[in-house]
């Protein structure tokens, strides 16, 4: 008997930090069973978390009442997270990539979420349409 | 279930915060809490026991970086402990082990506030 393996998964939540934490299980729930490593696992999460949580922070001012849709599609190579949103745009070219040691020296606060999300996976794009949506797409390839 | 917990104990004029659960940007607000609490009680000497926390993000990170310099100006200091690996990852993928202390264990952070 054939077995079909599910690939795709969809999550919609509302736009709280207090959903990080569905968010967060939706993916290991969603890739653990076909056998990613769990160091992708950890970095797919942490890159998803803060890319959610600037969402609620920037996109929507936090504002509890808005969409986040997060769909995950699964290939034997790689993993590619689609985050929706509905809220204020962005140009990541305009967010430099902080210089660390500076930002060390100078015990800067916050501003690390999309240099982690540059560092954790493999692809990072972001597109808005303006006055519909913006759609931030993150791929893991796996060795 | 608790999603993150915090409890702070003293030793030898050390104080030591220990974590639990999940650090995001939910939960951060509760460190913060804690960290205001010991700089308004004068206490500027800390470890934190990292053992039972099993996630942080940046928002997480952001609070250590946010009450450092107070504890320094203060004479204190903010040493980190028994990290799990995935968690250690994350502070030294961004450099953290350059600002921060980071030990094995809770006792040999305190060992070192007690030589200082």
């Amino acid at each position: 008997m054939e077995t079909i393996k599910q690939n795709t998964f969809d999550i919609s939540v509302k736009s709280s930090t207090e959903e990080l934490s569905a968010i967060r299980n939706f993916i290991r729930e969603s890739i653990t069973p076909a056998g990613v490593a769990d160091d992708a696992v950890d970095k797919i999460i942490l890159a998803v978390d803060e890319a959610s949580t600037n969402i609620v922070k920037h996109s929507y001012h936090y504002a509890k009442d808005k969409e986040i849709r997060v769909h995950l599609a699964l290939e034997p190579d790689s993993c590619t997270v689609t985050i929706l949103d509905y809220g204020d745009s962005f140009d990541p070219n305009e967010i430099p990539k902080p210089d660390m040691k500076q930002y060390l020296e100078e015990k800067r606060v916050g501003g690390l979420g999309l240099y982690l999300m540059r560092t954790l996976m493999d692809e990072v794009q972001y597109t808005s349409y303006e006055g519909k949506y913006n759609k931030l797409i993150l791929i893991k390839k796996f060795n | 279930m608790s999603e993150f917990f915090t409890n702070i104990k003293q030793q030898n004029q050390v104080n030591i915060v220990e974590l639990g659960g999940y650090l995001d940007a939910h939960t951060a607000p509760q460190l913060e809490n804690v960290f205001s609490e010991l700089i308004k009680e004068k206490k500027f000497n800390v470890v934190v026991n990292f053992e039972q926390l099993s996630y942080i993000s940046s928002a997480g990170l952001g609070v250590f970086m946010a009450f450092i310099e107070t504890m320094r100006e203060n004479k204190g200091d903010i040493k980190l402990a028994a990290m799990k690996p995935n968690v250690f990852n994350i502070f030294d993928l961004l450099g953290f082990p350059l600002l921060y202390e980071i030990f094995s264990s809770e006792n040999e952070a305190i060992e070192k506030f007690i030589k200082q």
